[in-house]
Parts: C-alpha cells; sequence; structure tokens
C-alpha cells in the first residue's frame, strides 16, 4: 500500500473521461505523459468495459494494472483510472463534486451543455483538479473562480484597452 | 459612470460572445452529419478553413478557430496543425486568447512535442503576471504538460510562488510543484522548507495541496521523511479540527468536514507512522476518534472510514484498534451498498495473511459475498474465501466453491478451478475426498482446468490403491453419462485400461454395485474414440486403453484385437502409429503383452524437493506422503508413461528393443530395478552397527556400497521400552557435495519390548568423493513426551563401511 522512491506516482489519477453510451468521447483529461496512440488505446478499452457493465453494478473495476472508478449521470459515464494505493469512495466523491461544479455552472446540466461548450467543462475542470489533484475542496470557491475569471475573458479587451497582436 | 459601464459590458457581452457562436454552429453541423462520411466531409471542410483563419492571423477569429480545432481532435482526427497557433496565442495579451491558447496546449503539445518548449518564456512571464488568473493559467498547464526541462526552468518561479502569493495561487503552485517533483525529483530539496510552513495555513485548498506536496516528498526521500514526522502533532491537531468541528457550509459533504482533506491528512499520517512507534502512537487517539465518530451513511463519511482503516493496519497501532479496524471492515461487508462490499473485501485481502484469524470471524459474510450479481463484487469474495480455507474449514468452505463453480461467471472458472485444486492438495481430508473433489471439478469446468489437472489426478489415483476399485467405478459411471469433458474422458480412459479388471468385479464398498461387462466397457471406449467430440489426445488415451484391458478381461480380447487393426489405417497419425504398434504387440510379440501391459507401478511425483540431488548441508524430511516403503524411480508423468510404452516398441516394424531409458522398462529389466532399490536389504550379510542408544531407543545403521560413489545406508531404529514410540521420525544430513535421498519409512511406530523395528533406507552419492559424514535428528513420542536428538555420525570408511561415530 505504500510507495517507494523512484519517480512512480503511486496515488494520484491517470486520466479522467467522460463518454456517452453511445462511446463518444465528450472530454478526456491526462495526468501523465502519454502517445496519441496510447491514449486511443485506452480508452477504447476503457469504454468497452464500462459500457457493458449492467446497471446496478458495483462502480469499481480492475483494469491491467489501474482502478476504474465511474459513475453514469444521465446520459453521460464519468471515468477514472487511478493507481493502487487510491482511494475509490472519495474519487466517487471527486466524480460527484465536479458534476456538482458543472450543475451549478450550467444550471441543471445536460450532456448537450458539455457539448457545445466543452471548453467551459475543461475550465472548470482545471479549477477544481490540477495534476491529477484536488486543488479546491470548496465548492463555492470554484464557482466564484469561474464567474471572476469568465467576466475577465469578455471585458478585458475593451475595458483594458490592450493592442491586438 | 457604473451606468454607462454596465451597458458598455451588456453591449460586449453581445458582440464578444457572436464569434462563439460560431463554434457551437460548427458543432451542430458535425452532430447533424449522418454518415461517418458526411462528418469526415464536414471536418475536411472545416479544417481547411481553421488553416486559412490561422494563416490569415485575424485575431478575434484565431482564438475562436483554436476552439473548433480542439473539438475536431476530440472527435478524434488529427490536430496537430494546431499546436504552433497555441504558442502564438498563450503569447498574446489577451486573456480570452490565453486562456484557449493554454487549453490547447495542454490538449495538443505534451513533452515528447518539440513545440512545447516553446512556450516555457510565455509561461514564466505569465507567472509573474498582474492578474491572477492569467497566473493561473501559467501554473495549471505547466502542471499537467511540463516537461523536465521546463521544469527545472521554472522550478524558482514556483517556489516563489509557494511562498509570497495570494492563496488562490497558492493552491495551484504547491500542486505545480508536487508535478515538478515527479519529473524531476532531484528538486524536491528546494521545495521541502516551504511546504512544512504550508502546514499552518487555513485555506482547505492551500492545505489540501501542503499536504499532497508533503506526501509527495516524504514517499521519494527517507531522509525528508524523518523530517515530518516531526509534524504528526500539527497534523492530527488539523484532523481533530475536521472532525470535531461544527457545521461549515463551505467544505461539508454529508455531515463530514471536507472529506477531502481528511482522506489526504489520514493517508499522509500512514506513511509517516509506518514502522515509527512514536509516531503511531501520537495518532493512537486521533485514529480511534476519527473511526467511532465518522458516520458512514453516506459514500463521504464511508471514505474517510476506509482510509481510516488502511491507515491503522498499516502503522504500528495498538491490537484494540487493529481489532476496531477489522469490525469495521467486517460492518462494511454487511452495507447494502455494493461500492462498499466491494473495497471491505479487497482491505481483508490485504491482511488476510497477518491477521488471519481475525478475518476468519467474517467467512461466512465472505461466502455469501460469491453470491452476489455483481461479478466484480464475486471476483472479490472468491480470491477472499480461496484465502480463508484451512484445514478446519475445507470441508464446508469446498461445498460453497463447489457450487460457485457451477454457476460463476465464464471468466472466473478457471481461476476458481485452480484455487480448488491448490485447496484440496494443501487440505483435503482423504484421499477419497481429494479424487472426488477433482471428479467433480473436471464434470463441472473440465474444460477450464490446466493441462496439468489429468497427470496429476493420474498420479493421486494411483497412489491411492485402496481406493482404486471405488475410482474407476465413478470414473466409468461419468464417461457414460458425458463424454464432452476431454480432462475427464482422459482420466477415465486411463482408469479403465489400468484398473478395468476391478470394473469387471462389480462389488466395491463404498459405491453401489452394478453389473459391468466387458463389452460395455469396451462400448464406452470405442464411444470415445469414435465421438468427434474426442480430442486426439483423447482418443490417444482412449486406444491404449483398450489396448491394456486385453490383458485385464478375458471373453473379448479379439474385439480389442480388432479394433486395434482397424486404427491401424486411422488418417490420425498418432492414433495410427499407436494402433500398429499395438497390432505388433499382438502378432509378433503376444508373449511380452502381459509383461508390458501389466499394472503401473505407483508414480512418484515430479516436484522439488522430493527428488534427490536437493542441495544438501540442510536437514531432509523423508517423503512420508506416499504409503508403498518401495518406490520404483519413475520420475516422468504417467502421460508421458504411455508415450514411453511406445518409445519401447521402437518403430512400426523393428523387432523388440529394450529402451535405454531407466522409466520405460518395465520388461524384465524392472524386477532388477525392484530389488536395486531394496538395497539394504539384500541377501548377503551386512554388518549392522549400533550409532544411537538412549531411553530405550535404539538406532543401527548398514551400509552398503552399491558403485564407486553410491552407498545405501539403512536406518534400523528399535525400542526396548515398555511403552510403545509414536510419531517417530528421522531426517538426515550430509556434507554439501554429497547427494541424499531418503526413502519413505516403513513406519513411524516402534512397538515396544523390541517386537518390532522401523527401517529407511537413505542413497547416498558422493561424487566427489568427500568424507562422508552424516547427521541424523531423531524425533518421538514416548508416554506422551517429545523427544528429540542428534546423532552424528562422522566416518564410513570405503572399505568396510564401517561408521565410526559420536552422539551428540
Amino acid at each position: 500500500m505504500r510507495g517507494g522512491a523512484g519517480g512512480i506516482q503511486l496515488f494520484s489519477m491517470r486520466f479522467l473521461l467522460l463518454f456517452s453510451r453511445q462511446g463518444k468521447l465528450r472530454l478526456q483529461k491526462w495526468f501523465t505523459a502519454l502517445s496519441d496512440r496510447d491514449k486511443k488505446k485506452i480508452i477504447r478499452d476503457v469504454m468497452q468495459m464500462v459500457l457493458v457493465r449492467p446497471p446496478k453494478s458495483c462502480n469499481f473495476l480492475q483494469w491491467r494494472d489501474l482502478k476504474i472508478v465511474y459513475r453514469r449521470y444521465a446520459s453521460l459515464y464519468f471515468c477514472c483510472g487511478l493507481e493502487q494505493g487510491d482511494n475509490e469512495l472519495i474519487t466517487l466523491e471527486l466524480l460527484h463534486r465536479y458534476v456538482e461544479l458543472l450543475d451549478q455552472y450550467f444550471g441543471n446540466v445536460c450532456e448537450l451543455d458539455i457539448i457545445f461548450n466543452f471548453e467551459k467543462a475543461y475550465f472548470i475542470l482545471d479549477e477544481f483538479i490540477i495534476g491529477g489533484e484536488v486543488q479546491e475542496t470548496s465548492k463555492a470557491s470554484v464557482a466564484k473562480s469561474m464567474e471572476e475569471a469568465d467576466s475577465l475573458q469578455e471585458t478585458m479587451e475593451e475595458y483594458l484597452n490592450k493592442p491586438t497582436y | 459612470m457604473t451606468d454607462f459601464l454596465n451597458i458598455a459590458l451588456l453591449f460586449i457581452q453581445y458582440t464578444v460572445m457572436t464569434p462563439s457562436v460560431r463554434l457551437q454552429e460548427m458543432i451542430r453541423v458535425i452532430r447533424s452529419a449522418r454518415t461517418q462520411g458526411e462528418e469526415r466531409g464536414i471536418i475536411q471542410r472545416e479544417c481547411a478553413d481553421i488553416r486559412s483563419q490561422f494563416r490569415q492571423g485575424d485575431n478575434g477569429e484565431r482564438s475562436h478557430s483554436l476552439a473548433k480545432l480542439l473539438y475536431v481532435h476530440m472527435l478524434g482526427y488529427p490536430a496537430h496543425f494546431g499546436q504552433m497557433e497555441c504558442v502564438r496565442l498563450i503569447a498574446s495579451p489577451r486573456y480570452s486568447e490565453k486562456r484557449i491558447g493554454y487549453l490547447g496546449a495542454m490538449m495538443l503539445l505534451d513533452e515528447k512535442q518539440d513545440a512545447s518548449l516553446l512556450i516555457t518564456n510565455s509561461i514564466k512571464n505569465d507567472l509573474s503576471h498582474s492578474s491572477q488568473y492569467v497566473q493561473s493559467l501559467a501554473l495549471c498547464t505547466l502542471a499537467c504538460m511540463g516537461s523536465a526541462e521546463m521544469c527545472r526552468d521554472l522550478a524558482p518561479e514556483i517556489e516563489r510562488l509557494l511562498r509570497a502569493s495570494h492563496s488562490y495561487i497558492k493552491k495551484k503552485a504547491t500542486l505545480c510543484a508536487v508535478h515538478i517533483i515527479r519529473k524531476v525529483p532531484e528538486l524536491a530539496e528546494l521545495f521541502t522548507p516551504s511546504a512544512r510552513t504550508l502546514l499552518s495555513e487555513k485555506n482547505h485548498g492551500v492545505l489540501h495541496g501542503a499536504v499532497v506536496l508533503i506526501t509527495e516528498l516524504c514517499e521519494r526521500n527517507p531522509d525528508t521523511l524523518v523530517q515530518f514526522r516531526k509534524a504528526v502533532p500539527e497534523l492530527v491537531q488539523i484532523m481533530k479540527g475536521l472532525v470535531t468541528s461544527s457545521y461549515s457550509p463551505e467544505h461539508n459533504v454529508a455531515g463530514i468536514s471536507d472529506p477531502f482533506l481528511q482522506v489526504r491528512i489520514l493517508r499522509l499520517l500512514r506513511i509517516l507512522g509506518h514502522n515509527n512507534d512514536t509516531a503511531s502512537d501520537a495518532m493512537n487517539d486521533l485514529l480511534a476518534q476519527v473511526a467511532t465518530n465518522t458516520d458512514s451513511s453516506k459514500t463521504a463519511g464511508s471514505a474517510v472510514l476506509y482510509e481510516t482503516v488502511l491507515t491503522i493496519m498499516d502503522i504500528n497501532s495498538e491490537s484494540g484498534l487493529r481489532v476496531l479496524a477489522v469490525n469495521i471492515l467486517g460492518r462494511f461487508l454487511l452495507n447494502n451498498d455494493r461500492n462498499i462490499r466491494y473495497i471491505s473485501m479487497t482491505s481483508l485481502q490485504k491482511i488476510v495473511q497477518t491477521d488471519h484469524n481475525a478475518v476468519q470471524r467474517h467467512r461466512g459474510t465472505i461466502v455469501d459475498c460469491l453470491k452476489d450479481q455483481d461479478t466484480s463484487v464475486k471476483r472479490r469474495a472468491l480470491e477472499l474465501s480461496l484465502a480463508l480455507v484451512s484445514a478446519v474449514n475445507i470441508r464446508s468452505m469446498m461445498k460453497e466453491l463447489l457450487i460457485f463453480l457451477s454457476v460463476c461467471p465464464p471468466e472466473l472458472r478457471s481461476q476458481t478451478a485452480s484455487g480448488i485444486f491448490n485447496a484440496a492438495e494443501r487440505y483435503s481430508p482423504s484421499k477419497r475426498w481429494h479424487i472426488d473433489t477433482i471428479l467433480h471439478v473436471l464434470t463441472t469446468a473440465g474444460g477450464d482446468v490446466r493441462d496439468e489437472t489429468v497427470p496429476n489426478l493420474i498420479q493421486l489415483i494411483t497412489t491411492a490403491s485402496e481406493l482404486h476399485c471405488y475410482t474407476v467405478h465413478k470414473l466409468y459411471r461419468a464417461l457414460i453419462k458425458d463424454i464432452a469433458q476431454q480432462s475427464l474422458v482422459q482420466v477415465a480412459c486411463w482408469c479403465i485400461g489400468e484398473y478395468g479388471d476391478l470394473l469387471l468385479k462389480g462389488e466395491c464398498e463404498e459405491i453401489e454395485p452394478v453389473q459391468v461387462t466387458e463389452d460395455d466397457i469396451l462400448d464406452a471406449l470405442e464411444t470415445v474414440l469414435q465421438s468427434h467430440m474426442s480430442s486426439p489426445a483423447t482418443r490417444g488415451f482412449a486406444l491404449t486403453a483398450t489396448m491394456k484391458l486385453s490383458t485385464r478381461i478375458t471373453d473379448n480380447v479379439d474385439r480389442i484385437r480388432s479394433i486395434v487393426s482397424i486404427y491401424g489405417s486411422c488418417i490420425d497419425l498418432e492414433l495410427q502409429q499407436r494402433a500398429v504398434e499395438y497390432n505388433a504387440l499382438f502378432k509378433k510379440y503376444d508373449h511380452m503383452r502381459a509383461a508390458v501391459l501389466e499394472r503401473m507401478p505407483v508414480m512418484d511425483k515430479n516436484s522439488p524437493g522430493h527428488t534427490n540431488g536437493d542441495t544438501s548441508g540442510e536437514i531432509k524430511e523423508p517423503d512420508t506422503s506416499k504409503p508403498k516403503p518401495v518406490e520404483a524411480g519413475l520420475l516422468s508423468e504417467p502421460a508421458s508413461q504411455v508415450c514411453d510404452l511406445l518409445d519401447l516398441l521402437g518403430g512400426t516394424d523393428t523387432p523388440l528393443q529394450p529402451s535405454p531409458a531407466p522409466t520405460s522398462t518395465p520388461t524384465t529389466t524392472s524386477s532388477a530395478d525392484l530389488l536395486d532399490l531394496l538395497g539394504g536389504l539384500e541377501i548377503k550379510p551386512v554388518p549392522t552397527v549400533s550409532v544411537y542408544e538412549k531411553n530405550g531407543l535404539s538406532l543401527k545403521i548398514q551400509c552398503d556400497k552399491q558403485t564407486e560413489t553410491e552407498v545405501t545406508v539403512t536406518l534400523i531404529a528399535s525400542n526396548s521400552t515398555q511403552n510403545d514410540i509414536t510419531n517417530f521420525t528421522l531426517q538426515a544430513a550430509v556434507p554439501k557435495s554429497v547427494q541424499l535421498q531418503m526413502k519413505a519409512p516403513s513406519g513411524n511406530v516402534i512397538p515396544a519390548h523390541g517386537l518390532g523395528q522401523v527401517t529407511q533406507t537413505v542413497l547416498l552419492n558422493n561424487p566427489n568423493k568427500v568424507s562422508l559424514k552424516m547427521r541424523i535428528r531423531v524425533a518421538y513420542s514416548n508416554q506422551g513426551a517429545m523427544h528429540q536428538d542428534t546423532v552424528q555420525i562422522d566416518s564410513f570408511p570405503s572399505a568396510a563401511c564401517q561408521p565410526s561415530f559420536s552422539p551428540l
């Protein structure tokens, strides 16, 4: 359960994926450096495994040397790949927190919101998780940061009158 | 003034928002494509458009073009031509462009791309930007895709941000530091001083990051770990604060105050307390408090409780605390939530070796989980159940496991079957039970067992000589019911061939008598031979079995002859060869047939520790599991025995030649082997020397030179006391270069009053011709008391083989 020195990430997420029931990818966040080919293979394999699971199943799977934690919210699967030492239950909470953040931002979020505003979904994720670790445990804080950053995006040009590049 | 601003903002919102609609428009168009080909066409057009946008450099549009490209990338299409655009946009002064540029960098650039280095300078500048949101973008991107080189360049900046900035930046800088350390472990020293001070932060985000950073530092450097052990009291305080604090809406999840932070602190405590008594003591009370007070009705609470249990089990906790932890896991086992049951079993699996008894208490619940609907839960329950099998519960556990085998999902069958075999091998209460169990598995899941099951089972059957009749009857009945399971059919054929005469006898003590005629048996074997379900190997077994029966039955030998001759023209080469050779046995070598096909002797199991040549100098245990005192020294497995029979018969037409291989000469040479093994019991008188005499037990040895390097030593023990000596065992050790093989003793009870003896033969091979010494340890019970003693025999002079000895 413990790790040793030597460049091994022992307690962290390897990836976070969002995909629909039809197997369409909606968001992918990778926390380790992988080639495109490897990423595609992982996505295919994990999707295949998760999509066949019956409804009331256990949310945890063992896949190669990773633990897979997933949960279905309406038509979207939220899926994480974890190292062996990780706590699956807190990861379920983490996925739930992300859904709550999306819901707070979009108001009754649905899959279409994430499709048409995918960059926002990424921005929200980047306010919640960095490098595979939780950076902010307060929902209100994340929401506030997003609001302020968004307003910056809209007003900066005109308001600060910066020269165009 | 503010009114004007508001109006201006509304106006901007309206105009700036509009280009983004084009992204959404593109998405809509792509989604409306009805076929893959149509989608590809749309994508191609869009990409061409995007490329021209990039070339033109129209600022308002470029960021939106990149956004479109990122969407296309997510669909799986190539987007590498956008990499330089990311670099350009990141360098832009506009926040909206930076934002999308950095996102692009995180999605399209990774450390493997050369272009990633180009953004290092921009990141460096942005890290000191006046707006914290720009700083945030840079930090986030560095922590996501920063290569080792970039990390080395920017580490000092990050360290500065750790110390000086606002908590919004601090929390991000901390996690960025974690990434840097993962990429460049040598930089850990840079961050160690700041990490300690971060623990006094109040902001939960920063605190969480600090705990993650310290965890990373401690994991990589044992010295740093020692240093941070001093922080245990502080961590305990923080935890206590979280656990006992009143409701704080900001961090509350289902009644638990900041479960994310709690879990990370517990994890850090685990690392700090591992193998260290002081640290473990300091956290003992806290862990007990968390374990008892955390409400586990929702996942958040269970997550904290789970982490607490893991920590308790991994540090030097008091036994009371350990019991508490195992009980929590036991409670989890009964939880309605499948996830909780799953992780409970995962944890129990980790501690089943160290806290075996505690886990045994929950065996019933674990076995019940075998019946769960979910495959993940079933798998965990299987692994745990197999780990809990012991000599005490073997019968009841095996019942459950066999039921499970018949209903379990196909992906678990092979694992279950091998688990059952291992358990049976270690703990079977009787040979009959063992054979029955294996037969049951073969009937239920014969297709999923490993290849060596067949020879292992055959070997087991041969050793259970008292059960031959029972076994062959059982196998025969299984065979006539169903011939689809190849492993079962193979074993059945072998047994019928070998023990067909017992089958014909009809009566058998442990099984209902059924009259079986010779024709019945031959019918069964012929069915196997002719069925297309039978694999070539199985048909080989069946043919050989049929042949063997020619010496065990009386009336239908002609039928066998005809079967054999039919297969002489079989298309399968192996069968044809066998049939032709058996034909030859009938025709030219009929006088040898009986000897060739006689009953097989007991087979020696080919496993390490039972063969000679083991590196001596260690005490060797005699092989007490084989009841027969004389072994034929056959070390190969039965399947090859059958082949060896063929080797013996050589080519199709050549006359019979005795095979050089000692394992396959059941002809006249076998009787010579038998005599050789009896070694010291040869007719010519051999001097017996007494080497040990104490408490009524006396030990004599006889020594006989076989060849220049081989010696047979026979140990004879007798008992002159009033009571029987029981549990008598001998162990022997010899110098390193000497090879030792101990044969099974004649028994382990030495009758009183010298009325009987126990003998045991030891074969020594002394290739280097060193001076032979032997140390013998005797162990026995007499009148309820255990005795143990050692005798050293110092020399065996080669001439007369007279030992000189010294009792120790």
